[in-house]
């Protein structure tokens, strides 16, 4: 229930994010300067955070699609399956946004 | 095909394709040394990455583009708001569309 409300917000987090993806291939191509704007940007506490944020709302998202995927199967459907798999998922994105910053430091 | 048909089926054909992409941009990001530059612009070169870059821009711009709209429509109900912000989403949509690829193609040119 509660995961339904997060997969429309982490949604909306990574459209924004989106953006930003396409700022940062449009500063890399624009060449060295532009693209160490960005970098400088990006690397100050608010983007940090930022990155964090949006880290956390992929790997969310990623894990509920799959989710929504498997109950368009039709299975999972019954509600101690689904509160386990949301459960699973909220785990799974826990830890792997943690896994990929520890990776990243 | 009706509408919410389509739309059923192109969110979750779309959603299919993500989920390996995303996966390899996730472990793109571990793999690139630094995030310099030349690092990063010698990465997105590579042909392969190239190919794979524009393909989640694309599929990206696509699927967030479908989930806006839905998005839009459940909270936007005033009619000529909902209309604005949804031409908003839908011309920045394409903007990033287009924008991904032609950068990716501006990178593995001229680097």
């Amino acid at each position: 229930m509660t995961l339904s409300i997060l997969h429309r917000i982490s949604g909306v987090a990574l459209s924004v994010g989106l953006l930003v993806l396409a700022m940062w291939l449009m500063q890399a191509a624009a060449g060295p300067e532009n693209y160490q704007y960005f970098r400088v940007a990006m690397a100050t506490p608010f983007g940090s955070v930022l990155l964090v944020c949006w880290s956390f709302a992929f790997f969310l998202h990623l894990g509920n699609g799959i989710r929504h995927l498997v109950w368009d199967t039709g299975r999972g459907f019954e509600k101690a399956q689904a509160n386990a798999s949301a459960w699973f998922v909220l785990l799974f994105a826990v830890i792997l946004t943690a896994a990929f910053w520890m990776l990243r430091a | 095909m009706k509408e919410g048909t389509r739309h059923f089926v192109q969110q979750r054909a779309t959603a299919v394709v993500l989920a390996p992409l995303g996966i390899w941009f996730v472990v793109s990001l571990l793999s690139i040394k630094s995030f310099t530059y030349l690092d990063v612009t010698r990465f997105v070169a590579q042909p392969i990455n190239a190919v794979l870059m524009s393909l989640l821009g694309l599929t990206l711009s696509y699927h967030s583009y479908l989930g806006a709209q839905v998005v839009i429509d459940d909270y936007v109900h005033s009619q000529w708001l909902n209309r604005a912000v949804s031409t908003v989403a839908q011309l920045s949509h394409i903007a990033v569309f287009l924008v991904i690829p032609y950068a990716v193609w501006q990178i593995g040119t001229g680097a």
